[in-house]
């Protein structure tokens, strides 16, 4: 098997060396209780079976180029530059371990010492860690944070408008704690309502999401405003990171804390998973970030250079006292995410946001101009919400199978939205098949 | 590694088992971690320290010094309430390795109960105690 | 001995990103525009991001050379004891790239995914039957985030029986994962310490199992490269008090197709794919940790799981005992691709992986252990672990003998790790290594003993070969620059 080099001489020869009869006797300080009774059972494939399988599974997905896909929530199709897709694949990015030993690391921690630069410009924050796994944990560790900063609050508040799976993550890791979550109610308008505010106790963090699970923009300067008169940790957390090639930074509006999912940045969807998760903060909380941080230093000859670093924080140090469990980041999907932003540059990078949201408006005054109702009267950058009429959902089916996805319906993340659907248009769609869609759906 | 002839031990302190020291200061006590501690530990990088108006027993966690791939929690020498900290630390926490025992000074404490500064070990107590890590 | 592996060589310095560029050049190529331009409601528009513009020549030979400061895998032997840095197939990225695969949108209709359902429902039935165990839930995404799951599982089924257990044991040979992933739920961790022969001892579990205790978390093999032989009788201590055992399955190259971990008593393994499956590292992530139960605490697993009913997959919910969601979506399913075309390339020879390995491990331990301080002289499983002890003498610590053997073009082995051990030196070769690489590497090792001896300033003093020198990590942690 081309993975295992040892040929039956070169195991003959090193079995004497150690000292024993053959394989098996490597395990004998092995219970018999505790081994096997019988061989595992796992089909070997060669390399070409294994290729006819894989193609047979994969042929059973939908793919880009068959089906006209109008859904983000969460997940966005944004097209993926080959030089990236190329530079990612060196090897020694890929098959590097996590840079401890940094004289021989460099490549990795210049590359996320560039990535966390630029999500800090991106975000208009001072500092931001070296990646969590996804939007839904850093979102967690956010509101953890503010616990561990509010010192003695025990109180979270978050939107019900934040990503409905972002916020069953949350639940997951506050359910064996001893703090509470309060949640925070919709507007007509589609955005977060904040009155509620005064009325939470011991309030130690408010978390938005801005442009929110409905695609809407908060209002983030008065949403700041309120939560800082509360003497609260104010997030701000996101599912479309290139929002913020042309929204005010959250950073500019006061956020504390900035997190989110940054898969849209040059990583390809698969299926929900690699993603990055991206997390940024003030300076004065760097020692209460969770996750790996690169910094830059000196070598003994004075030359510059890079390493991880505030490791004090992290478990492998500070065990059961660590700001967070986490040890893997997700740094190939941190170097990816770099490498986009550094390909489409400043200007690239806001030219791409404006074609977004300016392509989802005009299918927002298409489906208008068509007589449908757009639900909430906030503006958006490229998802949108639309209340179908009665019985829509057929009409979605047939849609499906004229390979049409006309968005994701939202009853079943919020009962009371029948027949409403959240539709996302990226670059990747174009007028035709907009049109196409409206023409569709009005027939 | 410092050799125990080369650890300073000043005669104006006493000292705890956990490597702190305490200084009588008319009515408030100075604390600090000796310079065993501080050579132990090697580049101090940061300090942790409690605010002032915080109340801490003996023997009470009242915050932590941390090298590069090092934390390790400090303990009072003796019950009370903090009413200064050493600001400086922050800025320069090398302090702690340069001057242990003068400008790298932790907190100022009011004592709860002050006689429990003769109960800590004198010099020659806190030297032997020394020896006997060694062995 | 041959040339050494390591040598100098030319390499490129390379500036930061924001050094580069010229605003106005672009690397990327803007999609044609067919739609007007919508301008933001006035006050909601920001100036856009301050990046560097860069053409595309530059991106690539700004990463290009970037990854010329780095080593990996595909460079050389990568030792890392706990971390099993096997060879990473590159078949498998192919298969993750598969279009269907790499542009799946997560909340299609099941009708429109059976393939990445039938890959995960397979993937998981396939890593409990490696287990010993009956089911796995694949959504974790890092083998941390794995031992989280099994926390709040051990919560969830305290809860279910009615028991308020507050409690933790942990081995003081833990991974600082373990108590940390155990205070995330609440639990305090009692440490439990080692017996002399490296291993854990019955005895020591029972003066600390009570009423008020959740279970035990163990690594078998544990980071010292043992097997914990005392486990089934550790096992029934902690039943006894109707607590769980968990098992960190970071070790689990060591045992593939040898061990079964339900019969050894265990309740609930965490694996890390990113390890003994073969996905790369990444230079740090994104890895996967699944979590394998007994069909007892199968209730208790992350939801959505994926079901078959005939031949049809589906995600379903309808799991009320679940701990519920740790990922958005479903887990690192690109990591999941790599990991099951991995298992179906092997396939039985999953056993042959873990024998190589453990084979190994046990032929370095034996060829070095007359230079190296061996703190426990046995058998060992896929990793052996030294100490710098007999090189004190010449004032040289393990972390200089790692310095110099990156000079020699190895990685380090894994140092200061267990805790338990002095001037621990974690080797951990893997299946990937041929006899040729073990011998030269044996050699090297020898060699550096010897210049311990003889001139103790090319070990303080590496590396010197590489593009920087020893980093000022003081600086780094006194005056943090974490940004540019």
């Amino acid at each position: 098997m081309r993975y295992l080099p040892h040929t039956p001489e070169d195991l003959a020869k090193m079995l004497q060396v150690v000292g024993v009869q053959d394989l098996d006797g490597l395990f004998s300080t092995i219970p018999d209780g505790c081994k096997r009774v019988d061989a595992l059972n796992i089909p070997e494939m060669t390399e070409w079976e294994l290729n006819d399988h894989m193609a047979a599974l994969a042929g059973r997905m939908v793919s880009w180029a068959d089906y006209k896909v109008f859904a983000g929530a969460g997940s966005y199709h944004h097209y993926i530059p080959e030089v990236t897709r190329y530079l990612l694949s060196r090897s020694e990015f890929v098959t590097a371990y996590t840079p401890y030993q940094p004289e021989i690391s460099q490549g990795t921690l210049q590359g996320i010492f560039e990535y966390q630069t630029l999500i800090c410009r991106l975000l208009g924050m001072d500092v931001a860690n070296a990646s969590l796994y996804d939007g839904a944990m850093a979102l967690a560790e956010a509101l953890l944070m503010a616990i561990r900063i509010g010192r003695r609050k025990k109180t979270v508040a978050v939107s019900t408008l934040v990503n409905p799976y972002y916020r069953k993550v949350v639940e997951t890791y506050f359910a064996p704690t001893e703090f509470n979550l309060a949640w925070l109610p919709r507007r007509e308008d589609g955005t977060t309502d904040l009155a509620g505010l005064d009325e939470i106790e011991d309030l130690a963090g408010v978390a938005v999401q801005s442009p929110n699970f409905f695609g809407c923009i908060e209002d983030l300067a008065a949403a700041g405003r309120a939560i800082h008169d509360r003497d609260a940790v104010f997030i701000t957390c996101f599912s479309e990171p290139l929002a913020y090639g042309l929204l005010k930074a959250p950073g500019e509006l006061d956020a504390d804390i900035v997190c989110g999912e940054g898969q849209s940045l040059g990583i390809p969807q698969s299926f929900g998973g690699p993603g990055v998760g991206i997390f940024a903060a003030k300076q004065k909380y760097v020692r209460n970030l969770p996750g790996r941080l690169v910094g830059q230093t000196v070598d003994a000859d004075g030359k510059r250079g890079f390493v991880l670093t505030l490791s004090t924080r992290e478990q492998h140090i500070r065990r059961e006292k660590a700001t967070s469990n986490i040890c893997s980041n997700q740094s190939l999907c941190a170097m990816a995410a770099g490498m986009y932003m550094a390909a489409l540059g400043g200007t690239g990078f806001r030219e791409l946001a404006a074609l977004n949201r300016d392509k989802s408006e005009y299918l927002k005054t298409a489906l208008q101009a068509a007589g449908l109702e757009i639900a909430f009267s906030s503006p958006t950058f490229n998802e949108f919400v639309v209340k179908f009429p009665e019985g829509f959902d057929q009409k979605w089916q047939d849609l499906l199978q004229k390979k049409f996805l006309a968005g994701i319906p939202l009853v079943c993340y919020y009962p009371e939205l029948a027949n409403h659907y959240l539709l996302c248009v990226t670059e990747t769609r174009s007028k035709d098949d907009m049109d196409a869609l409206v023409k569709e759906v009005q027939s | 590694m410092k050799e125990l002839s080369e650890v300073a031990l000043p005669e104006d302190v006493r000292y705890t088992k956990d490597h702190e020291w305490a200084r009588k200061q008319g009515e408030t006590f100075q604390i600090g971690i000796t310079d065993f501690a501080q050579d132990q530990l090697g580049d101090i990088v940061f300090v942790e320290l409690p605010e002032p108006g915080d109340r801490f027993e003996g023997g009470d966690e009242f915050g932590t010094v941390e090298s590069v791939k090092a934390v390790s929690e400090l303990f009072m020498p003796m019950g009370g309430e903090v009413v200064a900290i050493n600001e400086a630390l922050e800025e320069s926490p090398e302090l702690v390795n340069s001057a242990p025992y003068t400008e790298g000074w932790m907190l100022e404490i009011k004592a709860s109960d002050p006689s429990a500064y003769d109960a800590m070990m004198d010099r020659a107590a806190y030297l032997d105690m020394l020896k006997g890590l060694e062995e | 001995m041959k040339d050494a592996v390591g040598t100098r060589g030319l390499i490129l310095n390379e500036p930061f990103l924001w050094e580069r560029g010229s605003k106005g050049r672009t690397g990327y190529s803007l999609p044609r525009r067919d739609v007007d331009h919508a301008p933001l409601p006035d006050g909601l528009a920001g100036d856009g991001p301050d990046f560097p513009d860069l053409s595309e020549v530059e991106v690539v030979r700004h990463y290009t050379r970037l990854s010329t400061w780095n080593y990996g895998v595909d460079s050389g032997m990568y030792p890392l004891g706990s971390c099993t840095m096997k060879y990473n197939p590159k078949t498998n990225e192919r298969q993750a790239a598969l279009p269907g695969f790499s542009g799946a949108h997560p909340l299609v209709p099941s009708e429109l995914c059976q393939g990445a359902l039938q890959l995960i429902y397979e993937l998981e039935h396939n890593l409990a039957q490696v287990a010993g165990l009956d089911a796995a839930s694949v959504q974790p995404s890092a083998g941390a985030q794995g031992e989280l799951a099994g926390m709040l599982i051990f919560a969830a089924y305290h809860r279910d029986r009615g028991n308020t257990r507050s409690k933790i044991l942990i081995p003081d040979t833990a991974h600082g994962t373990n108590p940390a992933s155990a205070a995330l739920c609440g639990y305090k961790a009692v440490p439990v310490e080692t017996g002399p022969d490296g291993v854990l001892v019955p005895e020591a579990v029972e003066a600390l199992m009570d009423e008020d205790t959740a279970g035990i978390m163990v690594t078998n093999p544990n980071t010292l490269g043992l097997f914990e032989t005392h486990i089934e009788a550790i096992a029934a201590i902690v039943h006894a008090k109707d607590g769980l055992v968990y098992a960190d399955g970071a070790n689990l190259n060591a045992v593939m197709g040898v061990v079964d971990f339900g019969r050894a008593g265990v309740d609930v393994l965490h694996i890390n794919l990113h390890k003994t499956f073969s996905t790369p590292h990444g230079g740090g992530g994104p890895g996967s940790g699944p979590v394998c139960v007994g069909k007892r605490l199968e209730p208790f697993l992350p939801a959505p799981r994926v079901v078959k009913t005939g031949n049809d997959y589906a995600l379903s919910e309808d799991f009320p005992k679940s701990i519920g969601k740790l990922h958005a979506f479903y887990g690192n399913f690109g990591i999941m691709v790599r990991a099951y075309s991995y298992m179906l390339s092997m396939g039985t020879k999953l056993k042959d992986v873990s024998q190589h390995a453990v084979l190994n491990a046990n032929y370095i331990k034996e060829k070095l252990k007359d230079v190296y301080h061996l703190p426990f002289d046995v058998p060992c499983m896929h990793e052996c672990v030294f100490t710098d002890k007999r090189q004190e003498k010449h004032k040289v610590t393990t972390l200089d003998v790692a310095k110099r053997l990156i000079d020699y073009g190895f990685h380090p082995p894994t140092i200061y790790f267990p805790l338990v051990v002095n001037g621990a030196i974690m080797i951990e070769p893997t299946e990937s290594e041929s006899l040729e690489n073990l011998d030269q590497f044996i050699a090297t090792m020898r060699q550096i003993s010897q210049e311990a001896q003889d001139d103790p300033a090319l070990l303080q003093e590496a590396p010197r070969n590489p593009k920087v020198r020893r980093m000022d990590e003081t600086l780094a942690a006194r005056k943090p620059c974490l940004r540019g």
